[in-house]
């Protein structure tokens, strides 16, 4: 066995080979010697702030020493486990780099810095240019870009101000698209955590999700229930993903041709009237309209498009039909591709309705959550003008501001927003081509407002830097989802703040108390709005303070009765398979097939995705995290590294069909990528210099994302039109 | 003889490296170091690939040639069980362990300079509870228990899968099992 030839995942081996002091028998015990005979650890709720799944866990402190977070046992989404980032999550809190006082622009000298500023004084600056922008401008003008589950206080803060321009990256950079196409069918979107029943499936479909590299807890969870039951998982990916060599069937999909393959798998399913006549005829509108339109669209005409042989398509189309209802078609989560992408999510959604596995058991079980009633307080006040003037003149069916929109409408003279308040999400890494526009946005607002926890590279835009303390040391609002299994979970102080840092519900009341919007906040701690709340529901904060979590009975059915009608929220009450409602809008009323740009000579697909060590561009400076994944590495088939003369491991840089160029990022040769395509996992090449670990380590495919393709239905920002090719010349 | 075994499903196992984390959070094991570690292992030619992911650590040898080569009996075995052990006070760091274990499994603590590695949590093993790693893995890939004990699920599992453990060959009779 050639051990060396093995990729080590962790960046450090046994380090046998380091050298260490010789001594006469150690005087302390060691580690575990200690550890036999510890004293039992005390525990605090929280829940998971490593990214967005937001599992709960326990906090374990020992002597005063915070020690580990484990998962909550009774939780859905962890089950007692936490994944690698969530494991971690005292690295979040260690970080030497983090925000701990208040930060304010100034220019000295004609040269600007941050200053180091009182809470106060960096409020009362926040509070002025928030007024002056609101009497010269109506508080419309003020925008706010958010991300995660403190998000909700500034979304307070914003609606009590006046605005109602509030968005999340997570629509148009992410969900929006899969959400919007499964609306126009379903008549809502997939709920998060996914309602994929993948522990009861015969059959998994992925086609556009990497489990596994992506670990989105109890979606993993239930991916390993599916594999250890032997279901029959079929992944279409350009890549061997993890998911891939799970996987009985891979479908190495040419790129930007997903669409062809979902057409030609409703071609098999309709031509070998593999489908339920009876389902379809009390369940669906639109199919005759389908089936004149799927003829052309054969498994020989996909070949041709996909690169996947037509004996492969009716092969697997076939096995999810003779799954079904017990099959999960699974509906992606980062969807924004190619520009086609609501259509290409509608294509998902109307396999999904001709299998007939909404609401069935091993398809699509229907989530229910705890019906928590809000806080009481005053209406908010009507915007005079509302994000929809904004961005629906350009997206006609967004169902939320679209973060592109409303950046580009924060330059020029004609700017409609004057002031913005970023929260918890790292814009420059997660909006592709967006430096130069919010750096012009940065010149041109009145304000702009970055709270965060670590110096991320959003900061570098502000005028004020408000630091949070991270999710260990707060209270947020109560988690509540739609999921399998209704229950609460409680995000408490585990431990100490560090510095002068500060909850987020703190910053937004003391902003509103400043602007006179006290009104809105009549509490003096958020701990009255979440015990209210759970009084509501039969609990107390108290009780939650041990619990944690609170596990509710459901109320409605996890799955609907097979052969009853399905009464969805669409214009027709059933699924709708052509979309008159899009047709109206001027759309396609069924997806369209389009050829995508090809890649020019020499250039490779740009393709990205998830490491399980990491959340978007949120962690690669958490201590524990780094010594993981430091760095991502490019991967290259190796008849491109032998085309490029390009050995394993040795720095490149990568440069876009428009000459950009990246960080220097190491190579990982391997067969498991198509010839044609890169791969690298999202996040890394920081360039923010306070985030010392990560400053500067890998490459960041976001600043390679220069040909952004639009979704003309939601505006989603489609990032994979990007070709790159290699420069070798970096150290 | 208590005989502990950990057994790692190839089939479910993701390659997250939580068990690398979990380990390092519940031992306090020092930066830049680690007890277990994950290997990928990828055959084939595109598109006909086959990748496996393994979690590796100590084996808790039944016949550990670190053990023998102690000459100070700082490795030992615990409580008359498989689970190898260094005890930090009998340890003089001469790292004649590190050059017996086929594993490449033991590593010098820093700063103290002695010898550690995986205890198989013994320290959580004495109440009856898995090791953090097999505890935290979120593909429920690992288990851990005793072999001697017929209705055990390690047991029942090796039993009724096919498995391998790494470098038989060596006569130290490896206590980690990979099923395929
Ligand atoms: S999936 Fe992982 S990072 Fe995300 S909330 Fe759960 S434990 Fe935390
Ligand atoms: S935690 Fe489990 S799934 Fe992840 S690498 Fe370790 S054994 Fe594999
Ligand atoms: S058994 Fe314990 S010490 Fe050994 S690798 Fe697992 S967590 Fe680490």
């Amino acid at each position: 066995m050639q051990r060396r030839d093995f990729l080590r995942l962790n960046a450090i081996a046994g380090a046998s080979a380091l050298l260490g002091p010789s001594l006469a028998g150690c005087s302390q015990p060691a580690e575990w010697q200690r550890l036999m005979t510890a004293g039992p650890a005390t525990i605090k709720p929280t829940v998971c702030n490593m990214c967005f799944w937001s599992c709960a866990g326990q906090v374990h402190v020992r002597d005063g020493e915070p020690w580990k977070i484990t998962g909550h046992p009774d939780d859905p989404h962890s089950m007692g486990r936490l994944c690698t980032r969530g494991t971690a999550g005292l690295g979040a809190y260690y970080d030497p780099n983090r925000l701990i006082k208040p930060l304010l622009r100034v220019n000295r000298g004609g040269s600007q810095q941050f200053d180091v500023v009182s809470w106060d004084d960096a409020l009362g600056f926040i509070a002025g240019r928030l007024e002056k922008v609101a009497k010269e401008h109506g508080p419309e003008a003020l925008a706010t870009l958010v991300h995660g589950p403190g998000a909700e206080h500034f979304v307070h803060l914003t609606k009590a101000f006046g605005s109602d321009s509030i968005s999340e990256p997570a629509f148009a950079q992410c969900r929006g698209p899969r959400d919007t196409g499964f609306y126009f069918t379903f008549g809502e979107g997939i709920a998060s955590p996914e309602q994929t029943d993948m522990e009861n499936a015969k059959c998994v479909v992925l086609i556009g999700t990497h489990l596994g590299e992506n670990l989105h807890n109890s979606q993993v969870r239930t991916f390993a229930d599916a594999i250890r039951n032997d279901a029959t998982i079929i992944t279409v990916d350009p890549r061997f993903s993890v998911a891939a060599g799970k996987a009985k069937y891979w479908l190495p999909i040419r790129p930007g041709t997903d669409i062809a393959l979902l057409l030609a798998w409703t071609n098999v399913i309709l031509a070998e009237r593999l489908y339920d006549a009876d389902y379809i005829n009390l369940n669906t509108v639109g199919f005759n309209a389908l089936a004149a339109y799927i003829a052309p669209f054969t498994p020989e005409w996909a070949y041709v498009e996909t690169g996947i042989t037509a004996d492969v398509i009716r092969q697997t189309a076939r096995i999810m039909a003779a799954s079904a209802p017990a099959t999960v078609i699974h509906p992606g989560r980062h969807t924004v591709w190619w520009g086609d992408d609501t259509q290409r999510a509608r294509a998902v959604a109307i396999l999904a309705g001709l299998l007939g596995i909404w609401g069935q058991k091993g398809g699509y079980y229907m989530p229910e959550s705890v019906a928590l009633p809000e806080f009481p307080l005053p209406a908010y006040p009507v915007p005079k003008k509302s994000w929809r003037d904004i961005t629906i003149s350009k997206f006609p069916l967004a169902g939320q501001g679209v973060t592109n929109v409303m950046l580009d409408n924060m330059v020029g003279s004609d700017a409609y927003y004057k002031a913005m308040i970023v929260y918890d999400t790292n814009l420059p890494m997660t909006m592709p081509n967006s430096r130069a526009t919010l750096t012009k946005a940065a010149q041109a607002l009145d304000l702009l407002v970055v709270v965060d926890v670590q110096p991320s590279e959003m900061t570098g835009f502000a005028d004020v830097v408000l630091p949070e303390c991270s999710y260990l040391e707060r209270y947020d609002p109560l988690r509540s989802e739609s999921e399998r299994d209704p229950c609460i979970a409680l995000r408490a102080p585990a431990l100490p703040v560090q510095g002068d840092s500060k909850p987020g519900w703190w910053i937004a009341k003391q902003l509103g108390h400043r602007l006179g919007l006290d009104k809105y906040f009549p509490w003096n701690d958020y701990t009255e709005v979440i015990d209210w709340q759970l009084k509501q529901v039969g609990s107390s904060l108290t009780e939650m303070q041990t619990l944690g979590l609170k596990p509710y009975p459901r109320k409605t059915p996890l799955y609907l009765t097979p052969g009853a009608p399905l009464n969805l929220q669409t214009p027709s009450g059933k699924i709708e398979l052509y979309s008159q409602a899009l047709a109206d809008a001027g759309f396609d009323a069924l997806p369209r097939f389009t050829r995508h740009a090809q890649r020019p000579d020499g250039f490779f697909h740009l393709n990205y995705g998830r490491a399980p060590q990491h959340s978007f561009s949120r962690t690669q400076n958490n201590p524990v995290l780094y010594q993981l994944m430091p760095e991502n590495l490019v991967w290259i088939h190796p008849d491109t590294a032998m085309q490029f003369a390009i050995d394993n491991e040795s720095y490149v840089q990568l440069v876009n069909q428009d000459g950009v160029v990246s960080n220097k990022v190491r190579v990982r040769i391997t067969e498991r990528i198509r010839p044609d395509s890169v791969w690298m996992v999202h996040g890394f090449g920081h360039t923010a210099a306070g985030l010392t670990l990560a400053y500067g380590r890998g490459a960041d495919d976001s600043a390679l994302m220069t040909r952004v393709l639009y979704d003309p239905i939601m505006g989603g920002t489609g990032m994979r039109g990007n070709f790159v090719t290699f420069r070798k010349e970096a150290a | 003889m208590a005989h502990y075994v950990m057994v790692i499903d190839t089939k479910t196992c993701i390659g997250c490296t939580d068990c690398v984390d979990a380990c390092r959070m519940e031992n306090n094991v020092p930066e830049g170091l680690c007890f277990d570690w994950v290997v990928e292992v990828t055959t084939g030619r595109y598109p006909e690939l086959k990748t496996e992911f393994r979690s590796e650590r100590c084996n808790h040898c039944s016949r550990a040639t670190c053990v023998t080569a102690c000459p100070t009996g700082a490795s030992q075995y615990w409580n008359d069980s498989n689970i190898v052990v260094v005890d930090a006070s009998r340890c003089t760091g001469c790292k004649a362990c590190i050059a017996a274990c086929p594993y490449d499994a033991r590593l010098i603590m820093q700063p103290e300079g002695y010898i550690g590695k995986c205890t198989f949590c013994v320290h959580r093993v004495q109440y009856g509870l898995d090791p953090a790693c097999v505890a935290v893995c979120p593909a429920k890939a690992m288990h851990f228990g005793r072999l001697d004990d017929p209705t055990s699920e390690v047991f029942q599992l090796l039993e009724s899968r096919e498995s391998y453990s790494l470098n038989p060959e060596t006569g130290n009779e490896p206590n980690v099992f990979y099923l395929r």
